[in-house]
């Protein structure tokens, strides 16, 4: 759950060097999306799936367009400040009456909940279909960044985005790319939420996306597979905490471990260390 | 002599002000309630002024400014409410000593707290420091909601109550008026240029001999000091203290603040903070009940079209004239 969440930000950060706030808002939007798919217009499984996927991609482009880009080379910080408003925005405006509303909604659960026994450990099949589709879009990302021309793309703007331009690399469709795909991923993460835990409102972003976003710190920002790994850690150490210890130190034991991995290794578990350039 | 009168040159301007503005509440031409606002002004400009040193002039990103708040607001109330409960209110011929003692264990408090949290996390760079202070926010906010599980008094989840009310005008001028003294002074010494060498290039500034970690940390400790401060006029002008007021959303709304005003510049800094304060609850005001939610729609749109037409903040350098350096005009 929060691996699909984090793939998008380790994409965007390692491409552009922005912690993009707004990321947890969109898989909001991508949840809101789908529950009205299911909800108003009954749409199969796949096609909720796609227009949550779609809707989200599409904001966070346009997102990318209207704040991002213009500040590309402004000071990093202003365009830190803009992706907060952006992420405020979202929350303050879709909890606006005449948009989603500021309540609570169920959302209908598009199929049965069966559980599986497994050698003593007890699997739901929704649990199932989120591993699949964690598994499934880190190998398609692990395709498209290192097979594909795009990808190429990618990593030569990750790497320098001045030169990149120079060498051909059409830097605003790379990075539009980036922030559309990251922000497929959140949405379909966005469905998968609202059929693990039936309860969406529009603030329901926050705290998944800060905890994703520091489980691809913990992994070592800007690294797929470590997005995905400190994921695991985080939802593991989360579970621990409820399980042993209280519930309401929950919020805070990812934290903790977070701030002993970065004195540990300061760029994270397979982050690679920068030498500092004079 | 220039010196003490230079002082009150300086003060001239706040003692009308505050003068001003009891004068106003007094003869009922300025209701309470604004009053009050004006005070949460001059609180969230101390608060903000702290974090202008950590992050504008030492260039340290930290996320976790409320964090320090907090620990200062709950020190000082902690404090004062001892000593109501052991003297009573009538005791009153040292109550504002003892206000004025615990203002400053809670700037204390929060101060050694940064020191130990710094002390590790200031080895970090960038992005990075900011995850790990803003994880350290979540970790406190986890720990103030917890808190009545250490002492009843904290309040824990459901908030702290029985504060006594003892910020006034003169206190939060008082005490804004000497934050800004205490950093203009601060930033213009040699200390300050260190901090400042240390943003602009920090390997440059250990190569001119700067001990760059040493003067981190005080940067970082210096700036959570005024946090705690600040947080302790917060919880006595209030009167109430929950965990919520200390999360990490409060955090970015200091570091609005400071980017907003100007990385760097005071001037901008106390701009912003009293223009973010009345804003907000000018908005209230302002706008018809039945479009009270569009407030937190529109302030964000008003943050992201200021930074996108001024990047560098309002400000950017320039400074009131009695915030410049004396040398270096």
């Amino acid at each position: 759950m929060y691996a699909l969440i984090a793939l998008g930000y380790t994409m965007v950060y390692g491409i552009v060097r922005l912690i993009n706030f707004a990321h947890g808002d969109v898989f909001m939007v991508g949840a809101f999306l789908a529950f009205y798919a299911v909800e108003k217009f009954h749409l199969p499984l796949p096609a909720v799936f796609a227009i949550a996927a779609g809707g989200s991609a599409f904001l966070s482009v346009v997102i990318e367009r209207l704040a991002y880009r213009p500040l590309r080379n402004a000071p990093k910080i202003a365009a830190l400040i803009t992706a907060i408003g952006v992420s405020l925005f979202l929350e303050y405006f879709t909890a606006l009456h005449q948009v989603f509303g500021p309540n609570y909604y169920a959302f209908p659960r598009p199929f049965q909940v069966v559980s599986l026994e497994i050698g003593g450990i007890t699997v739901t099949n929704i649990q199932g279909i989120i591993l699949l589709a964690t598994l499934v879009s880190l190998g398609a990302l692990q395709y498209v960044v290192y097979r594909t021309k795009v990808g190429r793309g990618m990593r030569a703007v990750s790497h320098d985005f001045v030169t990149a331009g120079l060498m051909g690399v059409n830097v605003n469709a790379v990075i539009s790319f980036t922030f559309g795909l990251g922000a497929a991923l959140a949405g379909v993460g966005g469905v998968l939420y609202g059929i693990a835990y039936p309860q969406i409102n529009t603030f329901m972003g926050v705290m998944p996306g800060l905890k994703a976003f520091t489980a691809a710190v913990l992994g070592g920002i800007g690294s797929i597979p470590g997005a995905v790994l400190g994921a695991l850690i985080m939802g593991q150490s989360e579970t621990m905490t409820t399980a042993y210890l209280s519930s309401t130190y929950r919020d805070g034991i990812a934290f903790v471990l977070l701030i002993a991995v970065l004195l540990w290794k300061p760029t994270g578990i397979l982050g690679k260390a920068r030498t500092e350039k004079v | 002599m220039t010196f003490l009168a230079n002082i009150a040159k300086a003060l001239l301007p706040f003692a009308a002000l505050s003068g001003l503005i009891l004068f106003l509440s007094a003869h009922e031409i300025l209701n309470p309630y604004w009053v009050q606002i004006f005070q949460l002004a001059c609180v969230v400009a101390i608060s903000a002024l702290g974090l202008n040193l950590i992050y504008g002039f030492t260039g340290l990103f930290s996320l976790g400014h409320a964090a320090f708040y907090g620990v200062g607001a709950y020190t000082a109330a902690l404090l004062t409410k001892f000593y109501v409960g052991a003297y009573g209110d009538e005791a009153l011929f040292a109550t504002g000593a003892v206000f004025l003692g615990s203002l400053l264990a809670g700037g204390f408090a929060a101060a050694l707290l940064a020191f130990l949290v710094g002390l590790p996390t200031l080895r970090l760079t960038s992005d990075y420091l900011g995850i790990a202070t803003l994880g350290f926010g979540v970790i406190m906010k986890v720990l103030f909601d917890n808190a009545d599980s250490f002492l009843p008094q904290l309040g824990g989840a459901r908030g702290m109550t029985g504060i006594a009310r003892m910020t006034g005008i003169p206190w939060a001028v008082a005490a804004l008026v000497a934050a800004i003294l205490v950093i203009r002074n601060l930033v213009h010494s040699t200390y300050g240029r260190a901090l400042v060498a240390i943003r602009e290039d920090e390997v440059a500034a250990a190569a001119m001999g700067v001990d760059t970690f040493r003067y981190k940390v005080i940067g970082f400790t210096a700036g959570c000091a005024f946090a705690g401060v600040a947080g302790g006029l917060y919880a006595h002008l209030y009167a109430f203290l929950h965990p919520s007021t200390f999360d990490f959303l409060k955090s970015f709304d200091v570091l609005m603040i400071v980017v907003l005003g100007g990385l760097g510049n005071l001037t901008g800094t106390l701009v912003a903070s009293f223009a973010w304060v009345f804003l907000l609850e000018g908005m209230r005001v302002a706008l018809p009940p039945e479009y009270i939610e569009f407030r937190w729609v529109l302030i964000p749109l008003l943050l992201i079209v200021t930074m996108l037409v001024r990047p560098r903040g309002l400000f950017g350098v320039r400074e009131f004239p009695f915030l410049r350096s004396k040398v270096y005009r």
